[in-house]
């Protein structure tokens, strides 16, 4: 058993925590976020050109072969900075999906543009009332042509290209369909935590297959792979909320005095550190298993359940300990709050994996580790 | 990084199984169902575990130590658990062996170190007093010196299974002019000294585990001074950092989750499906399967990153949440059990918690009282408040 980054991957955390934290404060923050882009191109420059972007694809396709360590390693810095830039969203997801399914050309096509910063995806597969885990795809392929409505599509609105899945005569299919097409309409959105997606209405778009066969494996390997980055996210947001908390319970000063003097906090902090830990177990748990190649959904459902529970915790405590200063859009600590929420709500909420870990939990005689 | 267990750790995994399985059976089923035998079910199981090495791997290895990682005695602790083989005494294999070992005169090792690793010698903590608990340095028991004698007056309190004790290691007050911490050292002396008088205290699940022990001039020979005079709140901050290594109880509460889930499955609701299969149950029970997980793995993360084998200060992380979980789980089975857990014994003042002859089964009638005492983890070693305020000081600066 082995928990650390080796040099390699701690030079990759250093490097990725110099070009966000130079970034971003939280002036710069609000600034970027309240463009209509709502990110950074300058910043997503750099990140393509120290590797990142391409990190994880694989090195035969202009990728740098890398894997969950390092690619959790990145999202925990996108977390702490909550850089807005959809590395997630329109690179690490759609990249995988592509990986997992296109043939040698398009793969290097996609994902070499992926790498270089110059193509952006997103995955368009959620539509109008489900509920995780549950995806009706009712979104139709006939004739290489889709038609249907995908609803939450993260970064959907600035995607060139997009991945989506249709019902297909053999099962759920993949479809590579270009964003600017005739027949694709896009309604953008901003999220509570400042980020952008879009509504996608397919009308007869055209549309190219990604393999073949039913993909719901690969959908369903990829979710967990999000999950594993959403957790390491969280991670890397819930260490920053408890930071700023603990650094403002040693500098803001009541009844002459500073606020750690005051045991109903202290205790408290302690609280939220004790979360912040569990979660960042599990996020290692999930991250781990997925490096050893155990690509397991009840894994990602454990994980994701701890990190919902103590990103509730640590996000609400945080506000609350800053009093009415934790309020305000001008302090950061608010927006740390809002992104652990959006993180919750996406793929499951702690009771959503609750419930699915209660129904096979008479299944084993206990959770064993390792 | 890596999540398995190296094939090393495996093999040394079968080898533990190996030994423990030579404890008795009757003293296993009896420590699964907390039934044991005191003491002689602890003692012939320490024996066993003496014999082959596996008694007190933690100490130095000259005196019986294995010099294992962190991630062994992991699994050591774990696989003792899985296996329902009694703890080894905590008074004698993670408190005054360490501190002996640690602090005291090659002579005095010599002369305590065997007995206490076989548990020939049953060890006390004359730690607690009535005015000194959470503020342990406020003790007052005093020792004055004799010519060749420390004359002890005064009372220790919370001196758990000191029914059973042979010996007691005691916190005195040699110097009371100086530093409250200044002034502390550490004595060892029979519980059949005279002046020495132990009266037992009922807790709310109507057992004795714990005493008041009473020191009326009793005379300490000046040899069973651990140590140097007033170095005994260094000792005690060693012990106490020991005492909380393998504190969470991982395995153990590990096995309570399974065994509710066992009882689950045999008892049927008004619904006419089993409790496992009621959905608000099963919700509960996976929730704390989770909650144990995550710490699990925190205490495998503080296990692979301690090599060096210094105490971490997400020591208390593991003490805080591995007392909730323990008693989160008590709580379960306590519930499992219902109305059954009412009834706990016959008419007789005396009889044993879970000896009521009626059709509540006797885990039943155990589960509360059970319960109840497991209320003692949170406040022992450090309550929680204490160990929240440790997190505070030496993880969060505050």
């Amino acid at each position: 058993m082995d928990f650390e980054l080796s040099d390699e991957q701690t030079m990759l955390r250093d490097t990725v925590r110099e070009v966000l934290t130079r970034k971003y404060d939280v002036e710069t923050l609000r600034k970027v976020t309240d463009t209509e882009l709502g990110w950074d191109k300058g910043v997503w420059k750099s990140l393509a050109d120290i590797g990142i972007l391409g990190l994880t694809f694989p090195e035969d396709d202009g990728g740098m072969g890398a894997g969950p360590v390092e690619f959790t390693s990145v999202m925990t810095e996108i977390g702490r900075a909550l850089a807005p830039e959809p590395y997630l969203d329109a690179v690490l997801v759609p990249g995988s999906l592509v990986a997992a399914t296109a043939d040698h050309d398009t793969r290097a096509e996609l994902l070499g543009g992926l790498a270089s910063g110059e193509l952006l995806m997103a995955f368009a597969h959620l539509e109008a009332g489900d509920r995780w885990p549950g995806a009706k795809v009712a979104t139709t392929a006939t004739d290489g042509k889709l038609t249907g409505t995908k609803v939450l599509v993260g970064h959907g609105d600035c995607a060139d290209k997009l991945v989506v899945s249709a019902r297909t005569d053999d099962g759920v299919g993949l479809f590579l369909v270009d964003a600017n097409a005739d027949g694709v309409t896009r309604t953008p959105y901003r999220t509570h935590d400042r980020r952008r997606g879009a509504q996608i209405e397919f009308a007869d778009a055209a549309a190219v297959r990604l393999g073949s066969g039913d993909a719901a494996q690969v959908i369903a390997d990829a979710e967990v792979g999000i999950q594993t980055a959403l957790c390491a996210e969280a991670v890397g947001a819930m260490e920053r909320a408890l930071d700023l908390t603990v650094e403002y319970l040693k500098t803001r000063k009541q009844f002459g005095v500073t606020l750690s003097h005051f045991q109903t906090l202290t205790q408290r902090a302690a609280d939220m550190y004790t979360q912040l830990e569990l979660a960042r177990s599990m996020s290692l748990y999930a991250t781990t298993a997925l490096s050893d190649g155990i690509c397991d959904p009840t894994i990602a459902s454990r994980a994701k359940l701890q990190i919902c529970r103590s990103g509730r915790a640590i996000g609400q405590e945080a506000v609350q300990m800053h009093g009415g200063i934790g309020m305000t859009a001008e302090y950061p600590v608010g927006h740390y709050l809002s992104r652990l929420t959006a993180i919750s709500h996406t793929l499951g909420d702690a009771a959503d994996h609750v419930s699915v870990l209660a129904r096979t939990v008479g299944d084993h005689e206990m959770v064993m580790v390792g | 990084m890596q999540l398995k267990f190296s094939p090393e750790e495996e093999a040394f995994r079968d080898e533990l199984r190996a030994i423990f399985a030579k404890v008795p059976e009757e003293i296993r089923r009896r420590s699964e169902a907390g039934q044991m035998n005191f003491p002689e079910d602890l003692v012939t199981t320490t024996r066993v575990l003496n014999e082959h090495g596996v008694a007190v791997p933690g100490w130095p290895k000259e005196w019986g130590g294995r010099d294992w990682t962190p991630i062994q005695s992991h699994i050591y602790r774990e696989e003792m658990s899985l296996m329902h083989v009694p703890e080894p005494l905590a008074f004698n294999a993670s408190m005054i062996g360490p501190v002996i070992a640690q602090f005291a005169s090659q002579e005095m090792k010599e002369r305590f170190l065997p007995k206490t690793a076989n548990l020939d010698i049953w060890w006390c903590q004359g730690f607690s007093e009535p005015e000194a608990g959470s503020d342990l340095a406020s003790l007052k028991t005093r020792a004055v010196r004799d010519g060749d004698h420390y004359i002890v007056n005064g009372q220790k309190t919370w001196t758990t299974l000191g029914q059973f004790a042979d010996w007691i290691f005691c916190l005195v007050r040699t110097d009371p002019e100086v530093k409250k911490q200044a002034g502390i050292s550490m004595l060892l002396f029979p519980m059949d000294t005279p002046g020495v008088e132990l009266r037992p205290i009922q807790l709310i699940d109507g057992g004795f585990e714990v005493n008041e022990v009473f020191f009326n001039d009793v005379r300490v020979p000046v040899e069973n001074l651990v140590g140097k005079e007033n170095e005994g709140w260094t000792q005690a901050k060693f012990l106490l950092g020991n005492e909380r290594s393998g504190i969470a109880r991982i395995g153990y509460t590990k096995t309570k989750l399974a065994k509710a889930k066992e009882l689950a499955r045999e008892i049927t609701t008004a619904s006419g499906g089993t409790l496992l299969e009621d959905p608000l149950f099963a919700a509960r029970l996976a929730e704390l399967e989770n909650d144990l997980l995550a710490l699990e793995m925190t205490q495998l993360r503080v296990a692979a990153s301690s090599a060096d084998g210094k105490p971490n200060p997400a020591s208390s992380l593991l003490k805080l949440r591995g007392s909730q979980l323990q008693q989160d789980a008590m709580e379960l089975l306590a519930d499992i059990a219902g109305a059954d857990s009412l009834p706990v014994a016959g008419l007789d003042a005396s009889a044993d918690n879970g000896t009521a002859e009626i059709a509540a089964p006797e885990w039943a009638q155990l589960s509360v009282p059970t319960y109840l005492n497991y209320r003692k983890v949170s406040i022992y070693g450090g309550s929680s408040e204490v160990q929240r305020q440790i997190i505070d000081k030496a993880v969060l600066g505050l």
